[in-house]
This record gives structure tokens, C-alpha cells and sequence, in this order.
């Protein structure tokens, strides 16, 4: 909501929204994902029939691709595919809302003073979620907008490989999940950077949950946290 | 019901454990993940050589769809005119069929049934285990492309499409090859190639017969195409008087400018070449007054499970060209290799195709839950198979039915609860309270998922 408010924006928070119905859809079962994601696709559509921002890039993901296909057939189906159209990853939608500069290519050098007002000095790396980076192509939005909260950022090598988190992947395959987790540990912790940046809170789970037990010292931020930063000046 | 249950319960559980093992195998996790960087990293180099790259993967995606949706009709085109030609068609249904089919071939061959049998590399021979079949009846078989011969003397199967022998370093392979000569070979690449270069030579004089996979079937011509970088492939289809081609069902095209489309993407994609080493297109068996090429041409069609893969929801499986692409980005292929998959086809492709191809083998149908749904797969894929997706929609088709019933009964009741809106409310507040008190919780959960987490990874901190 902050981070909204801060790129000029009034959200209005969908009081009843609460799950997408992943874990049950990426698990094979549509009728239980339906059922858990039914009330929330009527808390947005009741809520306002305006952008439905969404600050997880799994869940957008869900709601945007398969709702459509999960409602299909179904008395929801338009409005399934309705909230789909309108639904947004929170970074792709601020960074839409920010005058279109193209994003310098990382690790960016001195913008973090320029810009205010400036949160840290501190560069931070970016873990890009999967389904954010593929399927919303979201990779250059959010690296446009934590450049406008005035962050410096660090591209990790081996960014686009999955941290192994995917949902109940993690549970049902532990220890391939867990090994994936440690190589993305390690390349992310190769950077030198303290602090790890995501735009969707499960990866940023995972990996925190794993860094923790091997005792690494690394903090892991929601890019929503970061982006509160964005200066008023920042929105159209 | 419960049967099938149990069985799933423990099938569930043995990719996992084979997993585990795997994971303890630093030799091996090092040398696939060494190699799947460089075949991946020369893809993605390859591919930017070309200027047109994402319109050639729209044509090849189209080409390889129109393909598989008038199979029927570019398979008899290309049968009449490879028969015409002077070869023989066989159409094998099954694994039964099909190595019934060569085994006669080779028994009636100038050399009888004990014939020495040059082979090149073949994922479809893989597909109907064809060399026991054939040493049972007294064939000597030698694999005859260095990955597969490698494999072959180690007795195990291939673990990645193109490189079958990717999952070993070259001591493991110099170990290997000293065992088959009695004498020291150094793991100096040289010296292995050397060695192998001279077993191999003696076997292309020997063989009696000669077998090879097929890349491509080329309807207009009637030509089959088989494309390769050891000039293993072209021996064992001109040197022996026989030469017996193994070709899944699928992997046709209509004609010459079709097929020139494939093989631009083909070698990029699996390897990061313009164009393989040998490209061979065998159009008929040897002519009058031609030098070399074989007296009896055979090609073996096999459907596998195909046909009835190709009217379901899973059909644009069948576009697959077998490059590769999708193992050597795959985050769990690369943790594990190819042999925990257990199936000739491993990573996401053999996910998808094992369980559709053999619908009826349980342990093939844990295959889609290995995958993290990253959709790097889908990604990479040349042909553009929405491999991910697919992953999906065999989980969705199949969990209802298959899955144990902790899980089904988990998932309804969880499902029921949660569309309380009371239910939702509390476990909001119950989430934040948890999320507070995670040094409690940390000791509660030891079995099933909760534990599975717990076991290697901290409990979330409040937000
Ligand atoms: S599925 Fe696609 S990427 Fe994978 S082997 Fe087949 S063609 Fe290559």
C-alpha cells in the first residue's frame, strides 16, 4: 500500500481477497483451487473494477494465466477472465505508472544520491521470481522501479534459474528443492550484497528459511519494502 | 483403489529417494552441471547468431504442429516414396513389434542371427530396450557413438538425450575403457578418444548389419535424415550390407525446405552448432554402380504409445525434435541427472512424455510432480512445447484420481475450510500469531510437509 501511495496512487485494499488457489492448482487439483479462489475473485471484482495489483509475482501469475482456464466453463468464467485482464504485478505496475527511461544496464554505479530520498547505500541484489521474470516479464519492470526508489541494485549470475522454491515443490521434493536453494544461496551471496530483493514473498520464504539454518548473512526484502522509497515526484 | 494407492505411495517416494542419492554424488552433480552450462551457454549463442532467431522458432513450432496434426497422411507419402526407392517400411505398434521386426531383419541378413550389429545412437531403440532383445538372440551389439559406448560398458542407460554419457568425468571413463582392453588407458581425452576411435573402427569392419536413429523423415523424397558429429551414424548406415533405421512415428516432415528450417534450430539448439558435424540424408538404398551405401535399407516405425498421444490434450509433445534444450536449463535435471528419472527420456521432456507415452506404468506418473513449474523448459524449447504447462495438465487430469488419499482428502478439507469466510478470518489472525511465535512452532511439525520443510529450512519471521 506504501509503496503504492509512494508512486502516486490510491489502492484501496480488496478486504476479502486471500488465496489464488495455487497450491491446490499446481498440485493437479482444480476443483479445491476453485473452491479456496472463488471468494477472492468476488472480493476484486467487488471491490472496484479498476487495476487489481497484486504484490506476489506467483500469485499475479495464477490470476492472470489460469484463472481464466480454471473458471472456464464455470458461472465465474467472465469475470474470471475480467479480473485477469486487470490484474498486475505490483513492480510491472509501478514501473507503469513511472515516466518511461529506459533501465541502465546493472550494477548501477551512483544513482542511489540523486535520487531521494536515498534508503541506503547499500547495493541490494534481485532474485527474480520465476513466474514473474517468464511469465509477467517482469524482470525490467522491476528493476525500473527499485532504480526509481532510489536502490542500487546487483544482477546475480545464474538469475534466471529458480531458487526451488515452486510451491509445494518444496515439500513434496525436499531435498532437490533444498539443493536448488543452496546454489541460489550461494550465487546470490557471491555478490557481496547483504541484502536480498524479490518481487514475490514465497521464493524470498524459502530461500530466507534455508539461509537461516546454513546461518547465512543474508536479510531478505520484499521489493514492495524498497519501493516506499519512490520520491513523490516519481509518478506520472 | 487401494491398491493402486499403495503403489502410488511408493512410487511417490522413489524418485525422491533415488534424488537423495544422487545428491550425495558431488562427482556426478559436478559434471552435469559443468556440462549443461556449456551446452546451454552455446545455445543461447548460437541462437543470437541468427538474426531471425524467434521467427525461425514460430516457423519450426508451425512446421512441427502441421506435422503431428496430418501425420497419417506426410507418413504414407513418405512410405510410398522411400518404398519406391527400393527400401522397406515396417510399422511397429509397440516395443514387441518393433525389435520382433529387426530381430528377423538381422536374423535373415548375410550374416545370420549371431551378425555383428554396429548401432549409432538411437533414443527410440532406447525406447524398446532393442539390445537386449537382440543379444538374446545371439547378436553382438556394440554401440558405436563414444557417449553410448561409454554407457554401454558401464551398463547403464543414457542420462541426457544428446549426451548420454554426460553424467561422467573422463577418469570414470578412462576406468572404463581400461577394463575393456586389459590394458591401462589414460584419462587423457586423446588417448580415450584414441582408444575408442580403434575398438569403434573394428567394429564398423565387422558389422554385419547397421543401426541408426532417424531425425527427420522427409515426405516429398521418401529421404530419412540423421544427423550426427562422430561420422559414427553415416559408417553404420554405409559400411554394413544391411542398415535397419529406428524412427519414432512423429518425426516427419513434408518436405527438403521444411527440413531446412529443423536442422537450423536442431544443432543450435542441442549444441550450439550451425549445423552438426555429418549431416546425412539417405535417400534409398545402395543404387547400381554406387560405391558404398547398404543393399537392404529398412526403416522401423514406431508408435510407442504415440498414436494415442496424438488425440490428447498432450499432442504438441509430439513436436519434440529431441535436442535437448529443455535438460540442460532444467534447476532439477541439474541438481539430479537423467537416470533418477528412471525413463529413457529425462528433465521436463521425459516428464511429460514418459507418463504419456506409458500411461500405464506407475512409476512413470510421479514424473510431472519433479519440476518446479520455473518454465525455464518452456523457455528454451525450440519447437515451442509449452512443457510447464503440460506438467500442469498432467497433475491436473491425474492428481483427482491417483494421488493417496491423504493428499485428496487434505486438499477437500483444506478447500472446505478456507470458503468459510469465519475459517479465513481466523487463520489470518492465527497466520500472524504464528508467524510471531516460530521458536514454538519450529518443534511442532516433525512428519509429512510440515516436516519437510522444517528439516532443512527455518520457519518464516513475522513481516
Ligand atoms: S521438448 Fe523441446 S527443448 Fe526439450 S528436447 Fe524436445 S524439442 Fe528440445
Amino acid at each position: 500500500m506504501q509503496a503504492l501511495r509512494a508512486a502516486g496512487c490510491e489502492p484501496k485494499d480488496v478486504g476479502g481477497a486471500f488465496c489464488c488457489g495455487q497450491p491446490a492448482y499446481n498440485s493437479g487439483f482444480a476443483k479445491e483451487a476453485r473452491r479456496v479462489a472463488k471468494p477472492t475473485l468476488r472480493a476484486v471484482s467487488k471491490a472496484s473494477s479498476g487495476d487489481c495489483v497484486v504484490a506476489s509475482g506467483s500469485c499475479a501469475a495464477m490470476m492472470s494465466h489460469y484463472w481464466p482456464e480454471l473458471f472456464a466453463g464455470t458461472p465465474q468464467a467472465a469475470e474470471a477472465r475480467r479480473v485477469a485482464e486487470r490484474t498486475k504485478e505490483l513492480t510491472v505496475y509501478v514501473s507503469s505508472r513511472l515516466e518511461s527511461e529506459p533501465v541502465n544496464d546493472a550494477p548501477q554505479a551512483e544513482s542511489a544520491a540523486e535520487v531521494h530520498p536515498p534508503l541506503a547505500e547499500e547495493p541490494v541484489v534481485i532474485h527474480d521470481a520465476c513466474h514473474a521474470l517468464r511469465g509477467l516479464g517482469a524482470a525490467e519492470a522491476t528493476r525500473r522501479a527499485l532504480a526509481a526508489s532510489g536502490r542500487r541494485y546487483v544482477n546475480p549470475p545464474g538469475s534466471e534459474r529458480c531458487c526451488g522454491f515452486g510451491g509445494l515443490f518444496s515439500v513434496k521434493m525436499p531435498d532437490v528443492s533444498v539443493a536448488m536453494a543452496d546454489e541460489k544461496l550461494d550465487l546470490l551471496a557471491s555478490t557481496g550484497c547483504e541484502t536480498v530483493v524479490s518481487c514475490d514473498l514465497s521464493c524470498l520464504v524459502h530461500l530466507e528459511g534455508r539461509a537461516g539454518r546454513r546461518g547465512l548473512a543474508l536479510r531478505f526484502e520484499h521489493a514492495a519494502s524498497l519501493l516506499e522509497g519512490i520520491g513523490p515526484g516519481a509518478g506520472k | 483403489m487401494a491398491s493402486t494407492t499403495a503403489t502410488e505411495a511408493a512410487t511417490l517416494n522413489s524418485f525422491n529417494t533415488r534424488a537423495r542419492q544422487a545428491l550425495r554424488d558431488e562427482r556426478l552433480r559436478d559434471a552435469v552441471a559443468r556440462s549443461t552450462d556449456l551446452l546451454g551457454s552455446r545455445r543461447v549463442e548460437a541462437l543470437s547468431e541468427l538474426a531471425n532467431a524467434d521467427e525461425l522458432r514460430d516457423a519450426a513450432a508451425a512446421i512441427r504442429s502441421a506435422s503431428v496434426s496430418r501425420l497419417r497422411s506426410l507418413l504414407d507419402e513418405w512410405s510410398d516414396n522411400f518404398t519406391a526407392l527400393g527400401g522397406t517400411v515396417h510399422w511397429a505398434r509397440d516395443a514387441a513389434e518393433a525389435t520382433g521386426a529387426i530381430a528377423e531383419i538381422v536374423a535373415a541378413s548375410p550374416a545370420g542371427p549371431g551378425a555383428v550389429v554396429a548401432k549409432g545412437k538411437s533414443m527410440a531403440s532406447e525406447e524398446i530396450h532393442l539390445n537386449e532383445v537382440l543379444a538374446s538372440a545371439g547378436a553382438d551389439v556394440i554401440e558405436t557413438d563414444l557417449g553410448e559406448f561409454i554407457i554401454q560398458l558401464a551398463g547403464e542407460a543414457p542420462s541426457h538425450i544428446i549426451a548420454p554419457a554426460l553424467h561422467k568425468d573422463r577418469f570414470q571413463i578412462a576406468d572404463l575403457f581400461t577394463a575393456d582392453s586389459g590394458q591401462a588407458v589414460s584419462a587423457e581425452i586423446h588417448e580415450e578418444a584414441a582408444y575408442a576411435r580403434d575398438r569403434l573402427r573394428r567394429a564398423f569392419l565387422d558389422a554385419g548389419v547397421g543401426i541408426t536413429g532417424v531425425n527427420f523423415a522427409v515426405a516429398s523424397t521418401g529421404s530419412i535424415c540423421l544427423v550426427e558429429n562422430e561420422g559414427n551414424g553415416r559408417m553404420c548406415s554405409s559400411l554394413p550390407s544391411v542398415h535397419v533405421a529406428i524412427m519414432g512415428m512423429e518425426r516427419i516432415v513434408a518436405d527438403l525446405a521444411e527440413l531446412d528450417v529443423m536442422l537450423n534450430l536442431l544443432a543450435r539448439s542441442a549444441t550450439g552448432q550451425a549445423l552438426t558435424v555429418y549431416t546425412n540424408l539417405i535417400t534409398g538404398p545402395r543404387r547400381d554402380g554406387e560405391a558404398d551405401g547398404p543393399e537392404n535399407l529398412h526403416v522401423v516405425v514406431l508408435d510407442g504409445g504415440r498414436s494415442a498421444a496424438l488425440h490428447s490434450q498432450y499432442s504438441s509433445a509430439l513436436s519434440c525434435i529431441r535436442c535437448g534444450a529443455c535438460l540442460n536449463v532444467c534447476p532439477v535435471y541439474r541438481q539430479v541427472g537423467g537416470h533418477v528419472y528412471e525413463s529413457v527420456y529425462s528433465g521436463p521432456i521425459g516428464a511429460v512424455l514418459t507418463p504419456i507415452l506409458r500411461p500405464d506404468d506407475p512409476s512413470a506418473r510421479e514424473l510431472p510432480e519433479a519440476s518446479s513449474l520455473c518454465g525455464a523448459c518452456t523457455e528454451a524449447c525450440p519447437v515451442q512445447i509449452p512443457l510447464h504447462d503440460l506438467l500442469l495438465k498432467l497433475r491436473l487430469e491425474r492428481a483427482p484420481e491417483s494421488a493417496t488419499a491423504t493428499r485428496r482428502w487434505g486438499f477437500r478439507l483444506w478447500s472446505l475450510a478456507w470458503s468459510l469466510p469465519l475459517v479465513r478470518h481466523i487463520s489470518r489472525v492465527l497466520t500472524r500469531l504464528g508467524l510471531r511465535c516460530t521458536r514454538v512452532l519450529r518443534r511442532l511439525p516433525s512428519r509429512g510437509w510440515p516436516g519437510a520443510w522444517n528439516k532443512c529450512r527455518d520457519l518464516p519471521r513475522a513481516r
